[in-house]
């Protein structure tokens, strides 16, 4: 029977011919992910199961990045559990900061996952690694202590459904307001347990940063997993920083979606989530007048060089406007350095941003720019929950870096176009 | 396993950061959380409920984050059962990972109301509220997830029948 890319790879690693939708398979995993806030319940798990050794040392990710360089004492303590189970079972993919960053950032930025891989996080964007035309989904603590023991998982497979994207985008649109809209079309669960397949020739003509965006948020919609066909560039990408072959599969021409649809992108202008829902989602020209006291662009969403490339294009020779508070957090150690080469820290401080260190930063309220009572944020990253970036009665907006960039010079939601 | 308890009603979408916001991240230990339970949306929850009291929810439960936190929280407030109209992946699993039940339905979320008394038979997926007098089915629990609620949990669960037993793995 025809399959589709995600019916094939789970089919690979469960060892059987075909995985249709709704079987319940067992997988083998090549990449177990965890970070400082999931890792320490992973191994408390991973120790009540009692067994001593890890499945594998060199298929285990384990990642600083959600609360440091640590906040407090409770997440240096955290922290700690991780680096002494790292250090302890020779993890081989423990990153102290310093080397590191986010850590759906840096594992496709290491070549630690390639086309084909089947990779299971203890953090719900493991979805991004779709992107590569790998599988790759979120699950909890206890699941990946046991992966980290067995090296294996149960999975049910999951139906797809196929988002084709055709047209010419308008300017300022990018992969974040593609994944926008489409999460205004499906809905927040509107692709519960599926796996959704980003294809068309829009999706093909887009940068493995912009790709990455758009995977990361397949969670936003409820599903499963988020991916995309491996091509040339996924395939360039990957060369310059894997030497294992990559498994290229793509999905059969007459496999079975539960359904496709079909967006014209020509439509679509720059969009805007607003509070306090991912798909609550405007066009930008409707958005009015919404001030804002912070803007933050980073995260496992929008924290690449070509993110900070495109923020730093904007805000060249401007600053950002009074009262205004501009928080920039580059997603990796690696792309740090590169922005410094390229000039676009000097040119984002210049501008009057902040700059943090390589890390998730405040998109999840903890650490490094949390908002007080009525403040309100527009901020590149993936949720905008009630109470997500701090104070219960603040206010989250998500937009493109170039969106961000140019309301941080407006000092209200606005377009690069009005600068 | 018969469950009894009274209903606190939630409605739909009720994301994780709502069930515990991440700043109470920075701890691991399930009664730290559950201190911390619904912290925003219903503060001091952990003392207004009494032990095995039932959470009945709209859809999309425990959406968001796949932080395991958020049923740990749950659990250790005291919570016995979840009945909502349906669940969000990530939270599903984890649910029954750490020996939480939950119960799909949508009647039973349409009709309990907050402060009902009610009692959930697990293995009919029986719903029963005393208070209006009626019964609802949930949609059955797969059986080798509910051999792992019945252990208490994917660990005991392991433990019980051991690491190479091809369904638990």
């Amino acid at each position: 029977m025809p399959m589709t890319i995600t019916e094939k790879i789970l089919a690979r690693h469960a060892g059987v011919d075909q995985a249709l939708p709704g079987d319940l398979i067992n997988v083998n995993v090549d990449m177990a992910l965890a970070n400082d806030i999931t890792a320490p319940l992973a191994i408390k798990v991973f120790k009540e199961i009692g067994t001593h050794f890890v499945f594998d040392p060199e298929k285990i990710a384990l990642i600083p990045d959600h609360f440091v360089p640590n906040k407090d004492i409770e997440s240096a303590e955290q922290a700690k559990v991780m680096r002494e189970f790292a250090i302890q079972h020779q993890i081989k993919y423990y990153y102290e900061i310093g080397q590191s960053g986010i850590e759906h950032v840096i594992l496709p930025e290491k070549g630690l996952v390639i086309p084909g891989d089947l990779v299971i996080g203890a953090d719900s964007h493991t979805c991004t690694y779709g992107a590569l035309g790998a599988f790759s989904t979120g699950v909890g603590s206890t699941d990946l202590g046991v992966i980290m023991a067995t090296g294996k998982t149960w999975l049910k497979v999951p139906q797809t459904i196929k988002l084709n994207y055709e047209g010419n985008l308008l300017p300022w649109v990018e992969g974040k307001d593609l994944i926008l809209y489409t999460l205004h079309e499906l809905g927040i669960n509107g692709a519960n347990y599926h796996a959704l397949e980003f294809s068309g020739t829009v999706i093909k003509g887009l940068s493995m940063a912009q790709r990455f965006t758009m995977t990361n948020m397949a969670v936003e919609a409820g599903a499963k997993n988020g991916i995309i066909e491996p091509d040339e560039i996924t395939l360039a990408y990957v060369a310059e920083r894997s030497s294992r072959s990559p498994f290229v599969c793509t999905t059969d021409p007459d496999a079975d979606y539960e359904k496709v649809i079909n967006i014209e992108v020509g439509k679509i202008e720059p969009q805007v989530a607003f509070p306090h829902s991912p798909d609550n989602v405007r066009p930008l020209s409707q958005v009015g007048n919404i001030t804002l006291d912070q803007v933050f662009i980073g995260s496992c969403t929008n924290g690449r060089l070509e993110d900070l490339r495109k923020a730093a294009m904007i805000l060249n020779g401007r600053t950002v406007a009074n009262g205004i508070r501009l928080i920039v957090i580059p997603g990796s150690q690696l792309i740090y350095g590169e922005a410094i080469k390229e000039g676009i820290i000097q040119t984002l401080i210049n501008a009057g941003a902040v700059i943090g260190p390589p890390s998730c930063g405040p998109c999840l309220g903890g650490h490094l720019g949390v908002l007080a009572e009525s403040e309100r944020a527009l901020s590149t990253t993936n949720r905008n929950f009630i109470g997500r970036m701090g104070h219960p009665k603040s206010e989250v907006y998500l937009a493109s870096p170039v969106v961000a960039a140019a309301s941080a010079i407006l000092g209200r939601i606005g377009s690069p176009d009005e600068i | 396993m018969k469950l009894q308890g009274k209903v606190r009603k939630f409605g739909d979408n009720v994301d994780t950061d709502l069930i515990i916001p991440a700043k109470f991240l920075n701890v691991s230990d399930k009664d730290e959380l559950a201190k911390n339970c619904f912290a925003y949306l219903k503060p001091d929850f952990i003392n207004t409920i009494n032990h095995g009291d039932i959470i009945v929810a709209g859809e999309n439960f425990g959406y968001g984050s796949s932080r395991e936190h958020a049923p740990l929280a749950i659990k250790s407030a005291g919570i016995s059962v979840i009945v909502a109209e349906s669940f969000a992946r990530i939270f599903y699993r984890n649910a029954f990972n750490i020996g939480l039940p939950i119960l799909e339905s949508k009647e039973a979320y349409l009709s309990i109301r907050e402060g009902d008394q009610v009692s959930v038979d697990l293995s009919t997926g029986e719903i029963e509220d005393k208070d209006i007098g009626k019964i609802f089915f949930a949609r059955p629990i797969p059986d080798f997830m509910r051999e792992i609620v019945d252990a208490g949990g994917l660990v005991e669960y392991i433990k019980k029948k051991g690491l190479t037993d091809d369904r638990c793995v």
